[in-house]
């Protein structure tokens, strides 16, 4: 793999949600990450792609894939990594948001990851700061990254998502997951129909995103050749959304009847972490049909793609 | 100063006045209004050829920070940014620190504004202690110190007990309450409205219910009380419906609407810009259509800024986490010409709602050319269309959403108790 320079028109400077994402841009991240994606198979996962490049992890919330899944992702390209998190940072003296991107920005970072409760905190630095800013996740708005491994793991199984019948089901209302898939998948040509009870539902989906919205998950599941499932954002919730943990399930869980309604080459996802038993069946999550792990393994190569192309190189794949 | 302000078109809805005449001021009141009148010996002449001369402009819904958030606004710099905008008359909220609920604090402001000097300040009292909800504040002593009117702004004085425990108790010093009308249980941990903007945005967002159902109940205690309630901005189709009914019904009831719910949707915090994070939120458009007809009709009596001033410590930060509230005393009268100009409602429409309207609703003794009356006059030019820039607001704080708007006029001069306290382009020396 040789650095072939600078990108070509690459339309974007940030990543901060998938709203106003050109299909083109999109297709660029997920051809890259095809390519990406045999790096981590390989028995030297490392390439010196992004050798010389600096790129700051700043995790104001709980994280355990994306984070991890960043920082290889840096690391398999030679980037230096550093990886700060609300326990570990200034946060905890009381230091805002701001200052503390500034104090970062002026180590010079070429790219600053940022993760955080509050929605539109990347957007709020990006309009500040000097460098790329890749939102991985910001509240209940968006999160990108797992939008385009989603999109990226769907292309590698069913070739093309152009006509694709989506269901994306649960938790909606809380879900930044949804919020930028519901987008993302629209871009790219799938339908999408979303379910879950009306209390995690947020207004106006349907004149918002052109989606169909459902009061329970069988209709939204029949015959989808996707199914995904939300987690239960148990720590955003405020308030009574649902009587029980054992309603919940037995109402809105995809358990095997349920997941047989799709069609039967119908794939599996989940986000994760999964509330195993909530929405999701053990035997379901660990189905045939499950590619949940997969998502995960194509996250990786998702954030490779990225890295590269929002640090301004971009790798020819030979 | 005695000032001769010569030609001008006099609108003075008090006493359904809209004429090209003459306003002379003598001694800090008004001497006479008519045609072609004589310039006093020592007066100045103020060519107002093509200008409106008004009343000066009235806000009952201001917020000073003074005692207590000096950083964010003072006394001295809001009510400057009063006679920039065209204001001579305030009124403010009493979420202070200490809160305005009992007559020292009453004192000190008024003080503080008769130093200043720049416009009238007169101050609302706490409804109840500390604006806990719960227990009275010494209404009848907070009256006696010069205080116009009761709120517990910021919060809604939400028990209905409580409630009309104050409208009785109130009716004894023929104060209003002023209501700021938001149901605690549907607005907790949210930023905005909820509609389809919200989802997008992915902010947590409060109902229409949240104004609405809060605004229902309140009729119905303002029907068992009797007692004065004002609807501070107002910013509902729902809660225009349920104004409408309730003055139908003869209760008595008044409303504000702000500038920014006449002109701005929650489709503005869109981009997280945190000036527009306000409560109550920017609504949908059908409810700034509703609003607008509402102001127009009369359904609304006043329009009131809620001038909100923060400081960056509280703005520039992430949206959720920011203070909500605006700045609004400069930039208003030029966003209600731009209504004018948009054929909303017409120019002496627009001026009864900012003088004579807010004056009744709190029955003050302001807002008229009267002969006698003290001279506060405001001159407009309905056409110096000027780009709104808050880096150049007398304001102390720059939480303003209309950065960079083009609006179509301003106020040139203000005149407050016969002094010249605004003239942007020195009319008078």
């Amino acid at each position: 793999m040789s650095v072939a320079g600078e990108t070509r028109a690459f339309g974007l400077r940030h990543l901060l949600g998938m709203e106003g994402v050109a299909r083109e841009d999109i297709v660029t991240i997920l051809d890259l990450a095809d390519a990406m994606a045999q790096i981590s198979e390989r028995p030297i996962k490392k390439v010196p792609t992004l050798r010389g490049k600096t790129v700051i992890t700043l995790f104001a919330e709980p994280s355990t894939r994306t984070r991890a899944s960043f920082e290889l992702a840096g690391k398999r390209l030679s980037a230096e990594v550093i990886n700060l998190s609300a326990s570990t940072s200034s946060f905890q003296k009381g230091e805002s948001l701001l200052d503390t991107a500034r104090n970062l920005e002026a180590m010079r970072p070429d790219i600053l990851i940022l993760r955080h409760s509050a929605a539109g905190a990347p957007h709020f630095l990006a309009d500040r700061l000097g460098c790329a800013i890749l939102n991985a996740g910001d509240g209940w708005h968006a999160h990108p990254s797992q939008a385009l491994l989603d999109c990226a793991t769907i292309r590698k199984h069913k070739g093309s998502l152009d006509g694709l019948e989506v269901a994306i089901c649960g938790d909606i209302r809380h879900s930044r997951v949804a919020r930028c898939n519901v987008i993302a998948l629209q871009t790219l040509g799938a339908k999408v129909r979303c379910a879950g009870p009306r209390t995690m539902m947020p207004v106006g989906m349907e004149e918002q995103y052109g989606v169909t919205v459902h009061d329970r998950i069988e209709a939204a599941v029949e015959g989808a050749d996707v199914v995904m499932m939300l987690r239960l954002q148990l720590e955003r919730q405020r308030g009574a959304l649902f009587p029980n943990a054992r309603e919940y399930a037995r109402f809105y869980g995809l358990n095997p009847a349920r997941a047989a309604l799709a069609k039967p080459d119908a794939i599996i996802m989940h986000p994760g972490p999964m509330n195993r038993g909530l929405e999701i069946d053990p035997a379901v999550a660990d189905g045939e049909r499950s590619v949940i792990l997969e998502q995960v393994t194509y996250g990786v190569a998702v954030r490779m793609a990225l890295l590269c192309l929002f640090a301004g190189v971009r790798p020819e794949v030979g | 100063m005695d000032l001769h302000l010569r030609r001008g078109r006099v609108i003075d809805p008090a006493n359904e006045l809209d004429e090209p005449a003459d306003v002379v001021i003598r001694d800090g009141r008004i001497d006479r209004v008519g045609r072609d009148l004589a310039t006093p010996s020592g007066a100045v002449v103020v060519d107002c050829d093509g200008m409106v001369v008004a009343p000066g402009l009235v806000d009952i819904h201001v917020h000073f920070r003074d005692p207590g958030f000096e950083y964010k606004e003072d006394i001295p710099s809001g009510l400057a940014a009063a006679a920039a905008g065209g204001f001579t008359t305030v009124c403010g909220m009493p979420n202070t620190k200490p809160v305005n609920d009992q007559r020292t604090v009453t004192d000190r402001m008024l003080a503080r504004a008769r130093e200043a000097g720049l416009a009238r300040y007169l101050p609302i009292g706490a409804v109840t202690k500390k604006l806990e909800g719960k227990e009275l504040a010494e209404i009848g002593e907070l009256h006696e110190a010069g205080c116009v009117a009761i709120s517990d702004d910021g919060m809604p004085v939400w028990d209905a007990s409580v409630l009309r425990r104050a409208l009785e108790y109130a009716r004894g010093f023929d104060l209003p309450l002023i209501q700021h009308a938001e149901d605690p249980t549907l607005s907790q941990g949210t930023c905005m409205h909820e509609g389809p903007a919200a989802t997008r945005a992915g902010l947590p967002g409060q109902p229409h219910a949240c104004e609405d159902g809060m605004i229902a109940r309140d009729l119905e205690i303002v029907a068992l009380t009797g007692g004065r309630y004002h609807v501070a901005h107002l910013s509902t189709a729902g809660a225009v419906r349920l104004v409408r009914d309730a003055k139908a019904r003869g209760l008595p009831v008044t409303a504000e609407v702000t500038p920014h719910h006449l002109h701005l949707t929650d489709a503005a915090c869109c981009g997280y810009d945190t000036s527009t994070r306000v409560n109550p939120p920017l609504r949908e458009q059908s409810d700034v259509d509703a609003v607008r007809a509402a102001l127009a009709d009369g359904t609304i009596d006043a329009i009131a800024t809620d001038h909100a001033p923060h400081s960056s410590i509280e703005k520039d930060v992430e949206f959720a986490y920011a203070s909500p509230g605006l700045i609004g005393l400069e930039t208003s009268v030029g966003l209600i010409l731009k209504l004018v100009e948009e054929g909303v409602l017409d120019l002496p429409t627009a001026i009864a709602r900012m003088t004579l309207g807010p004056a009744r609703c709190l029955s003050l003794d302001v807002g008229t050319l009267s002969v006698g009356a003290p001279a506060d006059v405001t001159v407009v030019d309905p056409t110096d269309a000027w780009k709104v820039d808050a880096n150049a607001f007398r304001s102390k704080s720059r939480n303003c959403p209309f950065q960079g708007w083009e609006l179509p006029g301003r106020a040139v001069l203000t005149v407050f108790e016969g002094r010249v306290v605004h003239d942007l382009r020195k009319l008078t020396t």
